[in-house]
């Protein structure tokens, strides 16, 4: 597009010849002016906000952004705090459980509705409708499943088996687990989807030839099947990961960050500082180190994906 | 056509529901449980009757964790209330310096506040800068002991009168298979370690921690005290034997399976509301039945500057309220029904249940500092995390909170 523009361009202008500048901004106006919108909203929206963010995260601003600046020390802070890293390294357990749990699952069981069943848009439908559910609700209704007294332990010692045990709400070792089982219930259904259009897109040919060559079901869908559905898993990794990362209201409709501390998590830190805590240095710190964290993963991965020329997917 | 009848209707509707001199005052809180909502209910009415305008009740869930954010970030954001509970403390002094209050000076000139405030210190929170910019309209206390009298029937004891004696209890309570301390998830917790520090430390220690904020007096021995109350109180609390709210302990105590309970003075709405009679269902111990001085803040009520164009009538309401608030006949019904102590000295409270009348005859002592007041939100919520992560991870010493705590006062400002 840009090698046939050029020389057009230069020949209808031929007497003053359009520097770079003047290529960038006047080549194609219609469009330009059509992403207008889009590109003030992103560099007001997206990079204002994290420009200010970073800025008042060295200051030591209290209720109102109107702090000094004060170097590291809000950092400093931060990492002596121990419900900053007991929060941290929550969501590193979470996270990374729940992704490959999420990813595995969802992939089982779109190969399972796969198999030309009977029944399987109302079996799609039941996997998907937590998704529908917001994390409010998933948390609460969990709160009350798995509350000890009142949920599944007291329901099944009431009737009389009196050595059922699952108070993993209650239990400061276990509650990242009942978090994780509220957010499978959650999530898997729309990984499932995601999934099972994945393997939609996989032409009837492949199988056939697969079938003639005598390769088995399962190494077919290892070694061709998942290798093609790469963009799809992208999507599901970009959009479970995004989750994860902001994962509060769950916590918060679920154990509130308790028992004692046990399940707290940053974006649960940042909230508490910057609003009833009334320091948003410190909430803008912790926030701050969330992005860093979101970087450090995505840069490199950028950088193979749409780094190198020809590599393009 | 038809649409033209509707808009003529809805029209002539708005106009009816709005009289010439009615306006409508938006009022924020976070009075939510059932005694609470009560005795808010008795200022709109008082409100309402007065002055014929219209009291727009915004109630927010949460109390001062939930609500407040809300309520600072709508006056920050140029959308504020009529007039607004908040606590005073360290966030209103920020919106004061950021000149979002209405000053009362003026409103309340001929008032003369000072001749009738149960204690003058309760207005020093609200001046700056020779300007008044709150109005606290009732005393409220953490340091109240709830016994619950039916629990005490069951293993046969007499209720205990002090603290002490309560401790005593425990292992009998817990043989019997009653809750020795009934405590709900969440905030309840957080006012729990201020009445141990006013009760069991003295007023001696609490001036030292909250106002000079010297973290040598939380390495004495008498802060070692609160914290090892902290640490046999831990022993029995468990989560799994929490409930949603303290309005749900409130319930307990009078069920007799839980024995007791830390609570503020905003729990006896609760319980007259669920029916329970104060000396025959339950018991009250102010400052734990040890102290002589209540710890007191004032819910007080602030009014934000309205935005440029706003209707004189609405300013006018403002002063209306701020007037009706701490008028006699208002203050009367509000504490009645609230179960806290009235700002005013010159009202007749000899229909006081027995607890208010217990908290009427300590006031004279004078009021004792609290964390809400003296320490900025930054440092509660550092010392509210402490203590949320202590009372369940026993991995924590009693060294260790004391050094976490002290570290915490050093740097609070």
């Amino acid at each position: 597009m840009a090698d046939t523009a050029a020389p057009l361009a230069m020949g209808a202008e031929r007497v003053d010849r359009p520097g770079l500048l003047q290529r960038i901004f006047l080549h194609n106006v219609p469009a330009k002016i059509a992403a207008l919108p889009m590109v003030a909203t992103v560099l007001v929206v997206f990079v204002g906000c994290v420009a200010w963010t970073i800025y008042y995260s060295f200051t030591n601003s209290k209720l109102l952004p109107t702090g000094k600046f004060v170097g590291f020390d809000q950092y400093e802070r931060l990492f002596a705090t121990s419900r900053w890293n007991v929060s941290v390294w929550n969501l590193i357990a979470y996270g990374s459980m729940s992704l490959v749990f999420t990813l595995v699952i969802g992939f089982i069981l779109a190969v399972l509705i796969d198999q030309k069943i009977r029944f399987e848009s109302a079996f799609r439908t039941i996997m998907l409708y937590p998704f529908a559910l917001s994390f409010i609700v998933t948390g609460l209704v969990w709160q009350w499943i798995m509350n000890p007294t009142l949920g599944l332990q007291g329901t099944l010692r009431g009737l009389g088996w009196t050595g059922f045990t699952f108070d993993w709400i209650a239990n400061p070792r276990m509650v990242l687990f009942a978090l994780l089982i509220a957010g499978l219930w959650h999530g898997t259904g729309f990984c499932m989807v995601l999934m099972l259009a994945g393997l939609r897109g996989v032409d009837e040919e492949v199988w056939k030839a697969a079938r003639i060559d005598g390769i088995p079901t399962w190494r077919t869908y290892v070694s061709i099947v998942i290798p093609m559905m790469r963009g799809v898993l992208v999507t599901a990794v970009v959009i479970i990961g995004s989750g994860i990362v902001r994962l509060y209201d769950l916590v918060v409709a679920l154990t509130n960050g308790g028992p004692g501390i046990s399940s707290e998590v940053p974006a649960k830190y940042v909230f508490n500082y910057m609003f009833s805590g009334g320091n948003i240095g410190q909430g803008l710190a912790g926030a701050t180190m969330m992005l860093l964290t979101v970087l450090i993963i995505m840069i490199p991965w950028a950088y193979l994906e749409f780094g190198g020329k020809g590599r393009r997917t | 056509m038809k649409k033209f009848a509707v808009v003529a209707a809805m029209a002539t509707a708005f106009l009816g529901s709005t009289s010439a001199y009615a306006v409508d005052l938006e009022v924020t809180h976070w009075w939510t449980s059932a005694g609470e909502a009560a005795a808010i209910a008795e200022f709109a009415k008082v409100f309402e009757e007065e002055t014929g305008n219209n009291w727009v009740d915004s109630a927010l869930a949460g109390s001062g964790t939930g609500a407040n954010p809300v309520i600072i970030s709508r006056i920050i954001g140029g959308d504020p209330m009529g007039a607004t509970q908040m606590n005073t403390g360290r966030d209103a002094e920020e919106l004061i310096q950021a000149g979002l209050m209405r000053d009362l000076t003026d409103v309340v000139a001929d008032m003369d506040l000072d001749s009738f405030y149960v204690d003058p210190k309760l207005l020093d929170n609200c001046r700056y800068e020779g300007g008044l910019y709150c109005l606290p309209i009732n005393i409220h206390s953490w340091d109240w002991l709830w016994l619950s009298t039916a629990a005490y029937e069951k293993i046969g004891q007499p209720v205990p009168t002090n603290w002490d004696e309560y401790v005593a209890s425990w292992p009998a309570l817990q043989e019997a298979g009653i809750l020795p301390f009934g405590l709900a998830t969440g905030w309840p917790f957080s006012g729990i370690p201020g009445v141990l520090m006013s009760a069991l430390g003295g007023p001696e220690l609490i001036n030292r921690v909250y106002v000079d904020k010297d973290p040598e007096a939380v390495r004495s021995p008498e802060f070692r005290r609160v914290v090892e109350a902290l640490d046999s109180l831990r022993q029995v609390v468990s989560p799994e034997t929490m409930v949603p709210s303290f309005g749900d302990v409130g319930t307990q105590l009078l069920e007799g399976t839980a024995a007791g309970n830390i609570h503020g003075d905003w729990l006896a709405g609760d319980l007259q509301v669920a029916g329970g009679v104060p000396g025959e269902d339950y018991e009250c111990l102010p400052a734990l039945g040890l102290g002589q001085q209540l710890g007191g803040g004032g819910d007080s009520f602030y009014f934000p500057k309205l935005p440029e164009g706003t209707d004189p009538a609405v300013i006018e309401a403002q002063a209306q309220l701020a007037r009706i608030l701490i008028s006699p006949e208002a203050q009367l019904k509000f504490n009645m029904v609230k179960g806290s102590m009235p700002i005013r000295t010159d009202i007749d409270l000899s229909q006081a249940n027995p607890c208010m009348q217990k908290a009427l005859a300590l006031l004279p002592n004078g009021l004792l500092p609290t964390g809400d007041s003296n320490l900025s939100s930054d440092a509660q919520q550092q010392t509210q995390d402490l203590n949320t992560e202590f009372l369940d991870d026993d991995s924590i010493t009693i060294d260790d909170y004391v050094e976490r705590y002290a570290s915490i006062i050093e740097s609070a400002d």
